[in-house]
Formats: structure tokens, C-alpha cells, sequence
């Protein structure tokens, strides 16, 4: 079994992976590192559990390989907030009640997080008017860019509302 | 312990005499924190020492035998610790409530995707791997000889059918009548927690982390299966990430991993893939139902007819009980209900969320729209004027019912104008734009239930339950109802579930989770409330509780002062007794949408929904609202994409993944609004409660498919209502 050493930045703290190069990104968080936050919905990229952000950038973790992550800033939903002290999007969807059952949210968080980064930054998407130029974030808007999270309690309208307010208190 | 059987309404309504005022608010989960920073720990994430992985093989014929494994191929891969194809693991799903193991012989292959082994290994590639690579030598039973699609097998009656006056002549002589034929697709709960657990064996006692809807009775299937005493066996879930009906029974990976555990005497965790989810675990029927309808001249029912063919695999007892809402929605004289059921070999079928009412009322509900526009009304008005005084087949009066309340409540939100409906009269550019509207109904279940309380010493309280929160809201509501009725700040309240080490409780599952265990909260609290009397030295009705001070005429205590240093601990064990049976009670709602649909493409997009709901006592707003908009997305997915395809010649799914069985993501789903209508029901629970986790899906897909028809004049009686059913048929623009 071929060995490689790479050295991944999670949440701040450093972790080395050496371990069989079939592990996702995904499985190296939930089994090696102890991250269970981070969670495995489908394993096939198609529901959005497995969110987390990579040098800024969501990605479905679970598509990725932990090898392919050599030096790269990886921020999990524990990197978010505690318990204690909740991030701004964390206590928006406590207080809009945007889960249910809780095993997609973190994953809604991290990719709620990332994009607002997004449209910040003037990426169009489906729904937007034009390809260039400011976006604006309306409902319509965050549910195209939310449409890569499934949520089969389907607290869709209340995680609208979460990141709306969320977007709103950052103005 | 203290007993109490329900024979009678509950009308003391305690909770609306309690002081602390917490009741029904719309309070914050205390789960939320647990569950958004992701330290909310489900199933197959305990961090247990020296797990080893188990990954199923399922069978890919459809009927046979497996006659043997080549196991010494695969138990030559690095890490493979063993295949195991045991007497004791099972073949199917165990049905909701079944209390005992389901099928077992694993060798004795009944449909495609079933159990045949377990492969485990040190790490999860490696068991993947491995279960990839094994190669199964099967009899396969002769494709002539195995009925596999729903239309190659006879139906038979399933329970006496319901036969009241003369249907057929009550048709004939109807001013009015709709004689249809409506189908629905396969579907299934797809939780977004995939089935796991880890199970852990002792010598003497198997402890499982397992993702399960309802303990008390899964630790009996559990049992059973490993023939071993209930009381050697523990499990616990105290997250469960989803269930919708497909984990009320245990399944496969349960048992498969404690057989490991026990056999290789170290802990195993099995995790399904997506697709083991689809292909082992529970599918809902797809159903194909009649409906006859006849009214007088003035729209009042005298004919109703509901007949339905679901199907199961042989010796499954479950049928999709599709007409559960048409037995006390409406009226009409003469009668006639029955479910027929086909053996076939797909999948076992079992319960997804609301069992019946969630296809049978969306077909009921298509139906009487197309009703209305034969008598020519408003289709509100027509479900006004049919709404019975009594049972409409067994006599019995009902207990509350706020059906008419509802379709006005929503009917006002929504801005519905019913004085025309003629179809494809408003085009906004591409898209015909249409409204629609249904009722919801769905019956109400309360079942036995245990529950423990302890006011600390300290003034705080402790609630233990083996009661289960898969995301419905129970830590939220049982914290507030022991709040409520010990005049405590909700914070003060410590909710205990999801382990059967804790008294048992009937688990999550048909709606009846709150309000059971519920009322068990509520009675040990009412012990506990008399111990306080007597300490206190007052009458029962002088005592107020509030803030955690006792208050009893001009006595007034602190809970640490009063208790002196001593907890009180008390069960309350709630009975349905003489209650069941003297009424019809069930929730009701009403349904209000408006959709567009694509005059080039047919694809439906829902503008807008509205939901009104009448559910007893609400016990905490939010959580409740959010159950309610839950199930108005299940009725888009129902609608509009949700359908499990079979391939007809081996039974196989050929969509078993999330990307191509199509649930509802957050674009389709517009901002949905929900309302409850106030209401306290006696005869539901003591707590004057009664469900809310289905009721919201029950008759939401017949809405949309009548605003698609008001849309575009298409009437399609086939869901799910993909553009392929409606682009040929639409209007020319």
C-alpha cells in the first residue's frame, strides 16, 4: 500500500495524514482527525453534508481526497463556533429553527458561510439577471445558491430566512 | 410509579392553569447549539476503541438462493477480518411497531438489494473494497416464476373492506359524479443520516449506538434476532439524523453488526451506503386507487368510493393503508373502501411518513377537485358542505375538528377567489399560472408511554424517556411541558432521551410521539406536584408553581428549601384506555397553492403555498410550524419529482441515489407559509395535543396537481407530474 505524508491546516491546528490514499477528505475528518461535524449524507457529492470550506472555497469533502490537500486551510463546522459561543449564521438558524433533525446543518452552515463570501466577491449564479456587476442576495438568490444542501426535513424557508438575517446584521 | 388510563375526554386542560407560562412558546431547541457547531453526535460517530468496519453485501438477483461466498479471496485483501453470513441477521426491514425480528434467512434471497453478508475489516476502504470483490455463487429462481412488477401478481383483499349502502347504485343516481383512476410512484424516506450503527458486546450484553425511531420496540427485534433476553440488550439514540418511517424498525446493518461484534468479541460499526438505503432498507407502495364520487344537485356526497392496489413482498403484513382519511373526512351515505395488495418481489414496502393519508389524500383530494368542477363550485365549498356530523360508517361523534376553520384560515392568507375556476386563463410570458387548494387529514394514534421525573434538590429537573428526537422537536416539547407543570424556567429542565436504559415509551412514529410521552411527562409532574402539596400542607388547588417557587395559600418556598436536600423522582405511566374507540379523532388542515408551469418544457415550479392547521394544543410554535412546512415540502417532492424507478425485469432501482430520486433542494421550495389554528382537543391526550409530524404532507400533492390543472386544463392522475406527463398535452401559447 503506497504511503504519502501530507500536512493539513484544520480549523488552525495542524494535522498529518499518512494513512491509505483511497480516504476521502470526508473520512480522514470523521475517523483520523475526530471531526465528526461533518457529516456523510450520501458519499456521492450529491446531497451536501459534507460541506466544509477549503482556502475559502466550499467543496463537498466527501469528492475529495485527503491527499489532494497538502497545505491547504481547511475550515470544518467546528471551526464556526461552540456551543458557548456561536458563530452569527450558527445562532440564525437556532433561532429560525433552520434544522430539524441537524445532520445537514453543519454542512448548510459552511456552505451558507462560503457563499455569502461568493456574492460578495460578484459571482452570478442561476437565477441572477446579468453575469456582471454587484449581486444582490434575495431569496431567490440564496435558494439557487443553498440548492447544493439537501435537507429532508426540508427547513428550506427557515434557512432562507437564517442567512437573510445573518447577511443583513453584516451590512 | 403512578398509572393513568385515559376512558374518558381529559377536559381538566392542567396546562392551561399552570402558571409558568411556557407552554406552546416558541422557544429555541436546546439541542440547537448541540447541532449546529457539529458536536451533536449521531450513530456510527462514537469514538469506540478498536472498531472494526462492516460495509453489507446486498443480493443482485431478484429470487434464489445463495448456495456459497469466495470468501478466501477476499479474506486474503489487507485488513479483512471475516465474512459473515449468519442465521441471525436479517433479510428485510422490521415493519413499524413489530416488536419481534423481521425475515432472517438471509440465503434465501426474496428480492433484489436484500442482506446476503457482511464483510469486516480494519478500516471502511478496506471492508468497501472487499464487499465489492466478493463473489456470491447463486440458484436463481426462473424469471417466470417470480412476479415482480405489481401488474404480474393478483390482489387480494387486505382486511374486511368497507361496504355501506349501494355504491353502484348511488353512482348512477348521483346528479354528479367522478368515476377516476389516480396512481403513485414508489418513494422513500431518504433521512439524510444514512442507517448506522456500532454495536458492542460485553460477553453478556450488546450495547448498540444505532440511528432508530423507536427503542421499545426495536430492542425486542433486536432481541429476537440475536435470541438473546431483552434485558441483555441496550441500545441508544439520542441524535437520530432523520427517519420519516424508514427506521421505526431495525434493519439490516443493526444486526449484522452486533452478530460481528458478538463473533469476533470487538466492537463493529456498519454504516449503509446511500444505495444499501434505497435498496434494503423500507419503500412506500406505489398505489394505484379509485375513486367514485357521486353528489346530489347541490354537491353533497351520496356516493363514496375508495379502492386502492399497493403491494409487498410475501408474508409482509403491512399494506399502504391509503384510504385511513376517506373512513371520517367526508360524507356520503353509500360506501365502499377496500386495499388490495400484490405479492411481489421489490424491496419490502413499509412506513413512510403518514402511512395512507400522504398518497391516499393526494389522490382523495385531486379527485374532489375534479369533482367541484363537474357540480360546478368552488371546490372549498364543496368540502364544507361535506362535512360529516358524525362518523360517516361507525357512528361516533367527533372530538375536536377545525377542518372549517382551516379552509378559511388559509383560504383568507392565501387570497383565494374560487368563484372561477375555468383552467389556463392567465399566462405570465412562458408560464401558465394556476391556483389550487386540498384539505389535510390525518388520523390520530396515541399510544402507551413511560416517562421519568426528578425535581433536584437544587430546584432543576431531570425528564428520562427512551422516547426518541429524529428532528421533530422532542427534547424541545417534553422540556416544556415539565417546565410548564413544575413552574420551572425551561433552562432548568434537563431532557434525558434515546437510551433504553430509560423508561419506555412508544418512540417517534405515526405522529403520536408528543402527545404519548408527552402525557407521561405530564403525569409524573402531577405526582410530583401532590408530593409538594404534602409537604406544603395545602390543597391541590390552592398550590401554584412558578419560577421555582412553590406558592400554597400564604406559604411560599424555594424547591431547595422545600426538598431539603432530598430529590423526588416519579414515573408517570400514561394508558390509552376506554378513549380509543368512542371518538374519530385526527388533525386537519387545509392547503392553498399557486404554481407555474412552462408552456414550452411542462416543468412545474410552486409560486407560492400556504397551510392552515388545526393539531390540538401546540406545545412549542416554532417547532411545530417547522414539522408543518416540512411536509408541505414533502407534498412539492410527492408532487412534482419523488418516484422510485424499477427495472421490470429484475425488480432492481435504477435510481437508488439522492441524484436521481429527486427530493425536494431549497429552489423548489418557495417560502412557505403556516399557520395553526388554536385548538385544544380532550379526547386527543391529556395535554389536549394531538400530532403534527405528517400532517402537513397529507393531501399537499393533491393541491399542486389541481393548481397544474388550473393552469394549463391538463389533468394529470399519475404523480409524480413530470414534464413528460404534460408537455403534450398543454395549451398552444
Amino acid at each position: 500500500m503506497p504511503q504519502t505524508n501530507r500536512s493539513l491546516t484544520i480549523n488552525g491546528d495542524t494535522y498529518e495524514f499518512s494513512g491509505d490514499p483511497r480516504t476521502s477528505l470526508l473520512d480522514f475528518l470523521r475517523r483520523d482527525c475526530g471531526l465528526t461535524g461533518t457529516k456523510k449524507g450520501c458519499d456521492h457529492g450529491q446531497c451536501g453534508s459534507c460541506t466544509v470550506i477549503v482556502n475559502g472555497q466550499r467543496i463537498n469533502s466527501c469528492l475529495s481526497l485527503a491527499v489532494m490537500h497538502d497545505g491547504d486551510a481547511i475550515t470544518t463546522i467546528e471551526g464556526l463556533g461552540t456551543p458557548d459561543d456561536l458563530s452569527p449564521l450558527q445562532a440564525a438558524f437556532v433561532k429560525h429553527d433552520a434544522y430539524q433533525c441537524g445532520y445537514c446543518t453543519p454542512g448548510q452552515i459552511c456552505s451558507a458561510q462560503a457563499m455569502l463570501e461568493e456574492a460578495k466577491a460578484g459571482w452570478p449564479s442561476f437565477v441572477s439577471d446579468d453575469l456582471d456587476g454587484e449581486v444582490k442576495l434575495t431569496r431567490e438568490e440564496i435558494s439557487e445558491r443553498m440548492s447544493g444542501n439537501i435537507c429532508r426535513c426540508a427547513a428550506y424557508s427557515n434557512i432562507v430566512e437564517a442567512i437573510l438575517e445573518t447577511m443583513e446584521a453584516g451590512e | 410509579m403512578t398509572t393513568r388510563s385515559m376512558d374518558a375526554p381529559d377536559t381538566r386542560n392542567l396546562l392551561d392553569h399552570t402558571a409558568q407560562g411556557v407552554i406552546g412558546k416558541p422557544l429555541d431547541r436546546p439541542d440547537g447549539p448541540a447541532k449546529v457547531t457539529g458536536r451533536a453526535t449521531y450513530a456510527a460517530e462514537h469514538d469506540i476503541p478498536n472498531c472494526a468496519e462492516g460495509v453489507l453485501v446486498l443480493a443482485s438477483i431478484s429470487k434464489g438462493e445463495v448456495l456459497g461466498f469466495d470468501e478466501e479471496e477476499v479474506l486474503a485483501l489487507p485488513g479483512v477480518i471475516a465474512v459473515i453470513s449468519d442465521e441471525r441477521m436479517i433479510a428485510r426491514s422490521a415493519q413499524g411497531g413489530a416488536n419481534e425480528a423481521p425475515v432472517q434467512k438471509v440465503r434465501n434471497v426474496e428480492y433484489f438489494g436484500q442482506p446476503i453478508a457482511l464483510v469486516v475489516a480494519e478500516t471502511g476502504p478496506q471492508a468497501q473494497h472487499a464487499a465489492e470483490r466478493l463473489k456470491v455463487r447463486y440458484r436463481v429462481e426462473d424469471r417466470d416464476n417470480v412476479a415482480i412488477n405489481p401488474d404480474e401478481a393478483k390482489a387480494e383483499p387486505h382486511k374486511e373492506p368497507t361496504i355501506q349502502g349501494d355504491i353502484d347504485h348511488a353512482m348512477k343516481e348521483a346528479a354528479h359524479a367522478v368515476d377516476l383512476t389516480y396512481t403513485t410512484q414508489g418513494q422513500v424516506s431518504a433521512a439524510m443520516e444514512m442507517h448506522a450503527s456500532i454495536a458492542e458486546w460485553d460477553g453478556h450484553t450488546l450495547t448498540a449506538h444505532s440511528s432508530l425511531q423507536m427503542l421499545n420496540y426495536n430492542i425486542n427485534e433486536l432481541a429476537d434476532a440475536l435470541d438473546l433476553e431483552p434485558e441483555r440488550v441496550r441500545l441508544i439514540s439520542r441524535y437520530v439524523g432523520g427517519g420519516f418511517g424508514s427506521k421505526l424498525g431495525i434493519a439490516a446493518e443493526l444486526v449484522a453488526a452486533s452478530v460481528a461484534a458478538i463473533e469476533l468479541g470487538r466492537p463493529v460499526r456498519v454504516v449503509m451506503t446511500r444505495r444499501q438505503v434505497f435498496e434494503c432498507v423500507i419503500r412506500r407502495s406505489e398505489t394505484e386507487q379509485r375513486l367514485r364520487l357521486g353528489t346530489d344537485a347541490d354537491g353533497r356526497l351520496t356516493a363514496f368510493g375508495h379502492e386502492a392496489r399497493v403491494s409487498n413482498l410475501p408474508g409482509e403484513k403491512f399494506a399502504e393503508p391509503v384510504t385511513q382519511a376517506s373512513k371520517f373526512l367526508y360524507a356520503g351515505h353509500n360506501r365502499k373502501l377496500a386495499i388490495n395488495l400484490a405479492r411481489i418481489h421489490r424491496v419490502t414496502a413499509g412506513s413512510v411518513r403518514a402511512p395512507g393519508e400522504a398518497v391516499g389524500m393526494q389522490a382523495l383530494e385531486a379527485a374532489m377537485d375534479e369533482l367541484a368542477n363537474a357540480v360546478g363550485i368552488d371546490p372549498v365549498e364543496l368540502r364544507l358542505r361535506n362535512i360529516p356530523e358524525r362518523h360517516p360508517t361507525m357512528d361516533i361523534p367527533y372530538s375536536s375538528r377545525k377542518l372549517a376553520e382551516c379552509l378559511h384560515v388559509a383560504a383568507e392568507r392565501f387570497g383565494w377567489d374560487g368563484s372561477d375556476r375555468r383552467p389556463a386563463q392567465r399566462r405570465e410570458g412562458d408560464w401558465w399560472i394556476g391556483t389550487g387548494m386540498a384539505s389535510a387529514a390525518r388520523v390520530h394514534n396515541l399510544a402507551n408511554a413511560q416517562a421519568r421525573v426528578t425535581l433536584q434538590a437544587d430546584g432543576t429537573a431531570i425528564v428520562a424517556s427512551d422516547m426518541t428526537d429524529i428532528g421533530t422537536g422532542t427534547y424541545t416539547v417534553l422540556r416544556q411541558i415539565a417546565a410548564e407543570m413544575l413552574g420551572l424556567d425551561p433552562e432548568n429542565v434537563l431532557v434525558r432521551l434515546g437510551d433504553t436504559d430509560f423508561p419506555p415509551g412508544p418512540g417517534s412514529g405515526g405522529s403520536h410521539g408528543a402527545a404519548s410521552t408527552g402525557s407521561a411527562v405530564q403525569l409524573a409532574c402531577e405526582t410530583i406536584r401532590d408530593r409538594l402539596v404534602e409537604r406544603l400542607g395545602c390543597k391541590p388547588d390552592e398550590l401554584t408553581l412558578k419560577d421555582g417557587f412553590a406558592t400554597c395559600g400564604n406559604r411560599r418556598a424555594a424547591y431547595p428549601d422545600l426538598l431539603q436536600g432530598a430529590d423526588i423522582e416519579e414515573i408517570g405511566k400514561f394508558e390509552v384506555g376506554k378513549i380509543k374507540g368512542q371518538y374519530s379523532t385526527a388533525m386537519y388542515g387545509a392547503f392553498f397553492t399557486e404554481v407555474a408551469v412552462n408552456a414550452w418544457s411542462g416543468e412545474t415550479r410552486v409560486r407560492r403555498m400556504t397551510g392552515a392547521f388545526g393539531i390540538g394544543r401546540a406545545l412549542n410554535e416554532k417547532t411545530a410550524l417547522s414539522q408543518c412546512i416540512g411536509g408541505m415540502a414533502w407534498g412539492i417532492g410527492q408532487a412534482l419529482t419523488e418516484q422510485l424507478m424499477f427495472d421490470r425485469r429484475d425488480g432492481h432501482i435504477v435510481n437508488p441515489d439522492l441524484a436521481e430520486y429527486h427530493v425536494p433542494v431549497n429552489l423548489d421550495v418557495p417560502d412557505l407559509d403556516a399557520v395553526l389554528v388554536e385548538e385544544r382537543d380532550p379526547a386527543a391526550s391529556p395535554l389536549q395535543a394531538k400530532g403534527v409530524g405528517e400532517l402537513g404532507i397529507c393531501g399537499a400533492g393533491g393541491a399542486i396537481c389541481n393548481a397544474i390543472y388550473h393552469a394549463t386544463g391538463v389533468r394529470v392522475r399519475d404523480f409524480p407530474i413530470t414534464p413528460d406527463k404534460l408537455i403534450a398535452q398543454l395549451p398552444d401559447v
